[in-house]
C-alpha cells in the first residue's frame, strides 16, 4: 500500500511536471526557432506570424491528442464494432442490429429507459423548480437549499444503499427495519418487496435518481429566477394576478431556456443510468435498461463486443438530437467570438 | 421577488411546512444509514433505526447446558446459570422451550414442563431447571425467550469495516485514483482552453463545436474500444492490461471535453483590456497565460478540481471496466458493490460502509459549495 501512494505521489508529480516542461519547452523551442528578437524588421514580422500559426496547436495539441485517443476513435470503433461478430474479428454485417430488433431483453430495456425519460428528467426539474421558489420566500431557504443538494455529492452506488435500506422487507408481521415497509405496516398495509414487484420496481428505482438530481435543477432554476427582473412580476401583482398565474404565466415563461437546460441534461443522465439498476437488481425483475444490458454482454460468457457495441450505439442514437441542439445553441452565442 | 409573495399568514405558514417536508425527505434516507452504522450490530436487526434510542425488544433462541453439568439439591437434580453466560447483560421479560410459543412464561415464574419437571427464568437471565429424575443426553434444552436491551452505540461497524472487510484498503485506493485524475486534467485543459478562447487559427470554430459535441457523448461509446486498446497494449508489452496509470488517463480523457468547456467559457469572458495591454508590453501568449490567465482563472480551476473529484470518486462503471476487483485496485464505490452481493442482509456492514464512501464527498462539497455551485452554473446555463 505504501508503494501504491508513493506511486500515485509520483504520477502527480510526473504528470504536472511533464506538463509544465512540455507547455515551457515547447514554447521555448518556438521561439528559439523562430525568433522575432535580435533580427530585422521584416524577419521578426515573417517570424512573428510562423510562431503565431504554430503556436496554438502548442497549447491544444495534448488535449487533442487525449480526445482522440479517448472519445473520437472509439465512436468510430465502437460503430465499426458493431458491424462485427463477438470477438470483434469477422464482419458480419447487420446481423448484430437484427438480434437487437427481435431480442427480448433489449426490447425491454428500451421499453424500461422510455419509462425512466418520461419519469426522471420531469420529476427533477418539476421538483426542484417549485422548491427553488418555496425556498426564495423563507428565511432558512438557503439551508434548506443546501440540505436538498447534498445527495448530489453522494455515488449512485452509495444511494442505493441508502435506499435499500429504505426498501428492505421483512416478513409480514415481524418487525420492519426498512423505513418504507415500517409506515405501511404502521398504518395497517402489507409489506412489500418493492424492488422486486414488476413494472412498479422501475417506480422505486427512479426515485433513487430523482433524490439525487433534484438539487440539480433546484440550483439552476433558483439561479434563473433570480434572473427575472422585478418590474415584470410588479406589474403583474398590480395587474391583480394570482400567485400562481404569476408562476406559470409570468416566471415559468421567462426561465424557459434554463429549465430546457436542465431537461437535456438530466435526460443524458438518464440514458446512461447504470449504477443503480446493477446494485440494485441487476436487471432482474424486468428492471433491465440499457446501459447496464451493455455491461452484462461486455463480459457475459467472455465478452460479446459486437452486441455490447450495438447496444452503445442505440444509446448514443438517442443522444444525438441533443447533441445537435447543444452544437447550434453554442454556435448562435459564441457567433464571432 | 418579495413582491410575488403571498402575504397571509397562512400561507407563509403552508409554504414552511412544504419545505421542512420537502427537506425531510432529502435528508432522512441519510440520516438513516448514519445513525445505523453507529448502532449495535444485534440491534439494528431487532429494531428500525428511528427506534434507536428506544430499548430494543427481541425474541432469541439459546440452549441449557448439558446434563453433565447438573447437581443434586435437596434430593432433585437441578441445572443451574444464566442464560447470557459472560456476556452482555439484557433484561428478560418471558420464555418458553417450544418455537411456537417462544414467550408462553413471563420471566421469574417456574414452568411445569411436565414429569415434575420445573424451569424458572429470572429478568436478569439467571435460570433454575429441576427434575426428579436425573437429566440425561448431551445437548441441553432448548429454550426461547424475549429480551430488551437498553439503546447502544458504537463505533465498532467502522472498526469492523475498515479493517476486516477491506474498506479502509479501497479508500485508499480510492484515494490513489481520485487525487491524480483530478490533477493531470487541469493543466492540459487550461492551455486548450486559452488557445480556444483568444488566439485566432483554422479549425478553432470546429474544435469547439468538437468538444461541445464530446460533452454529451455516452461513456458506453468509449468502453469496449479502449478495453480491446488496454489488453492490446497489455499483451504487447507484456504488462498488465489493468493499472492505475490507465484508469488516470481514462479518467482524464473522459474529463477533458467538460474542463474544456468550462474553462473556456470563463476565459473567454476574461476583460480584453488586459490581454491587450500586456501583449502591446511585450508578452507573448505563454506568458499572458501563466502570469494573467491562470491566476485570474482560480476560481473557474477550483470548479473543475471539485467536480471531477466528485465524479471520479463516485465513479463505478470506468473502475468496473478498467481496474482489476483484488484487494490491491479495488475502489470504493465497487467495493460496497461487491459487498451488496455478498453481504446483502448484513446492514451494520453495508450502512457504515455506505457512510465511508459518501463521507469524504460531503467534505468536499460542503467546504467547496460556493465554487461548486459556481462551475455548476457556468458549465450548464451557458449554451450547455
Amino acid at each position: 500500500m505504501a508503494a501504491q501512494i508513493f506511486s500515485a505521489i509520483f504520477v502527480i508529480i510526473i504528470g504536472v511536471g511533464g506538463c509544465v516542461a512540455y507547455f515551457w519547452g515547447a514554447n521555448k523551442l518556438l521561439d528559439m526557432t523562430f525568433p522575432s528578437r535580435g533580427v530585422s524588421g521584416t524577419a521578426a514580422v515573417n517570424n512573428l506570424r510562423r510562431q503565431g500559426l504554430v503556436r496554438p496547436w502548442l497549447f491544444v495539441g495534448p488535449a487533442l491528442i487525449i480526445l482522440t485517443i479517448y472519445l473520437i476513435y472509439p465512436v468510430i470503433a465502437t460503430l465499426w464494432l458493431s458491424f462485427l461478430d463477438r470477438g470483434g474479428t469477422s464482419f458480419v454485417g447487420l446481423a448484430n442490429y437484427e438480434w437487437a430488433l427481435r431480442d427480448e431483453d433489449l426490447r425491454r430495456s428500451i421499453l424500461n429507459n422510455l419509462l425512466w425519460l418520461a419519469v426522471v428528467p420531469a420529476s427533477c426539474t418539476f421538483l426542484g423548480l417549485i422548491i427553488a421558489v418555496l425556498t426564495d420566500k423563507i428565511w432558512w431557504g438557503t439551508i434548506a437549499k443546501s440540505l436538498i443538494f447534498l445527495p448530489l455529492a453522494i455515488s449512485f452506488v452509495g444511494a442505493s444503499v441508502i435506499w435499500k435500506f429504505i426498501y428492505e422487507y421483512r416478513g409480514e408481521g415481524q418487525v420492519q427495519i426498512g423505513l418504507l415497509n415500517a409506515i405501511i405496516q404502521h398504518f395497517g398495509g402489507q409489506p412489500q418487496v418493492w424492488i422486486s414487484l414488476p413494472f412498479w420496481n422501475n417506480f422505486f428505482l427512479m426515485i433513487i435518481l430523482i433524490w439525487i438530481q433534484t438539487g440539480f435543477a433546484m440550483v439552476i432554476l433558483s439561479s434563473a429566477l433570480r434572473g427575472i427582473p422585478e418590474e415584470t412580476l410588479e406589474a403583474a401583482v398590480i395587474d391583480g394576478a394570482n400567485p400562481f398565474q404569476i408562476f406559470w404565466k409570468i416566471m415559468v415563461p421567462q426561465i424557459w431556456g434554463t429549465i430546457a437546460v436542465v431537461w437535456t441534461t438530466i435526460t443524458i443522465l438518464v440514458l446512461k443510468v447504470f449504477d443503480i439498476v446493477l446494485t440494485m437488481t441487476n436487471g432482474q425483475w424486468n428492471s433491465q435498461v440499457l446501459a447496464n444490458l451493455m455491461f452484462d454482454w461486455m463480459f457475459r460468457g467472455g465478452g460479446d463486443f459486437g452486441r455490447g457495441a450495438t447496444i452503445a450505439i442505440i444509446i448514443m442514437i438517442a443522444v444525438i438530437p441533443i447533441m445537435v441542439w447543444n452544437i447550434r445553441q453554442a454556435n448562435k452565442e459564441t457567433g464571432g467570438h | 421577488m418579495a413582491v410575488a409573495t403571498g402575504n397571509s399568514f397562512a400561507s407563509r405558514f403552508g409554504i414552511h411546512i412544504a419545505v421542512l417536508v420537502f427537506v425531510a425527505i432529502w435528508t432522512i434516507p441519510t440520516l438513516g444509514i448514519l445513525v445505523s452504522s453507529l448502532r449495535d450490530k444485534d440491534q439494528i436487526v431487532a429494531s428500525g433505526w428511528w427506534n434507536s434510542f428506544a430499548s430494543s425488544s427481541q425474541t432469541e433462541a439459546g440452549r441449557l447446558p448439558p446434563a453433565s453439568a447438573q447437581t443434586q439439591k435437596d434430593g432433585k437434580f437441578v441445572l443451574e446459570g444464566n442464560i447470557f453466560g459472560d456476556s452482555a447483560k439484557r433484561n428478560i421479560s418471558a420464555f418458553g422451550v417450544k418455537a411456537a410459543a417462544p414467550t408462553e412464561y413471563p420471566a421469574s415464574t417456574s414452568a411445569d414442563l411436565g414429569d415434575g419437571v420445573t424451569l424458572q427464568v429470572n429478568a436478569d437471565g439467571s435460570f433454575v431447571m429441576a427434575s426428579p429424575k436425573a437429566f440425561e443426553g448431551d445437548r441441553g434444552q432448548r429454550i426461547y425467550y424475549a429480551s430488551s436491551a437498553p439503546p447502544k452505540f458504537t463505533t465498532d461497524n467502522y472498526h469492523t469495516v475498515l479493517f476486516s472487510e477491506g474498506i479502509g484498503r479501497s479508500f485508499m485506493n480510492s484515494l490513489t485514483v481520485t487525487i491524480p485524475a483530478t490533477v493531470i486534467p487541469i493543466l492540459i485543459a487550461a492551455f486548450a482552453a486559452y488557445a480556444l478562447a483568444w488566439m485566432r487559427f483554422p479549425g478553432r470554430a470546429l474544435l469547439i463545436a468538437v468538444i461541445i459535441g464530446l460533452l454529451v457523448v455516452p461513456l458506453q461509446m468509449s468502453l469496449i474500444p479502449l478495453l480491446k486498446l488496454y489488453n492490446g497494449v497489455g499483451t504487447f508489452f507484456g504488462v498488465p492490461s489493468k493499472t492505475y496509470l490507465g484508469i488516470w488517463l481514462a479518467h482524464t480523457g473522459f474529463g477533458l471535453p467538460f474542463a474544456i468547456y468550462l474553462l473556456r467559457s470563463y476565459i473567454a469572458g476574461l476583460p480584453r483590456e488586459i490581454m491587450e495591454s500586456a501583449r502591446i508590453d511585450g508578452a507573448s501568449d505563454f506568458e499572458i497565460f501563466v502570469k494573467i490567465v491562470l491566476p485570474l482563472s482560480f476560481p473557474v480551476l477550483a470548479s473543475f478540481a471539485i467536480f471531477q473529484f466528485l465524479w471520479v470518486w463516485n465513479d463505478l462503471l470506468v473502475a468496473m471496466v478498467f481496474l482489476g476487483t483484488a484487494p490491491d485496485q479495488i475502489v470504493l464505490t465497487a467495493k460496497l458493490n461487491a459487498l451488496l452481493g455478498s453481504r446483502g442482509g448484513n446492514w451494520e456492514i453495508l450502512t457504515t460502509s455506505a457512510f465511508i464512501t459518501i463521507i469524504v464527498p460531503l467534505i468536499v462539497f460542503f467546504s467547496l459549495q460556493r465554487y461548486f455551485v459556481r462551475g455548476l452554473l457556468a458549465g450548464s446555463v451557458k449554451g450547455g
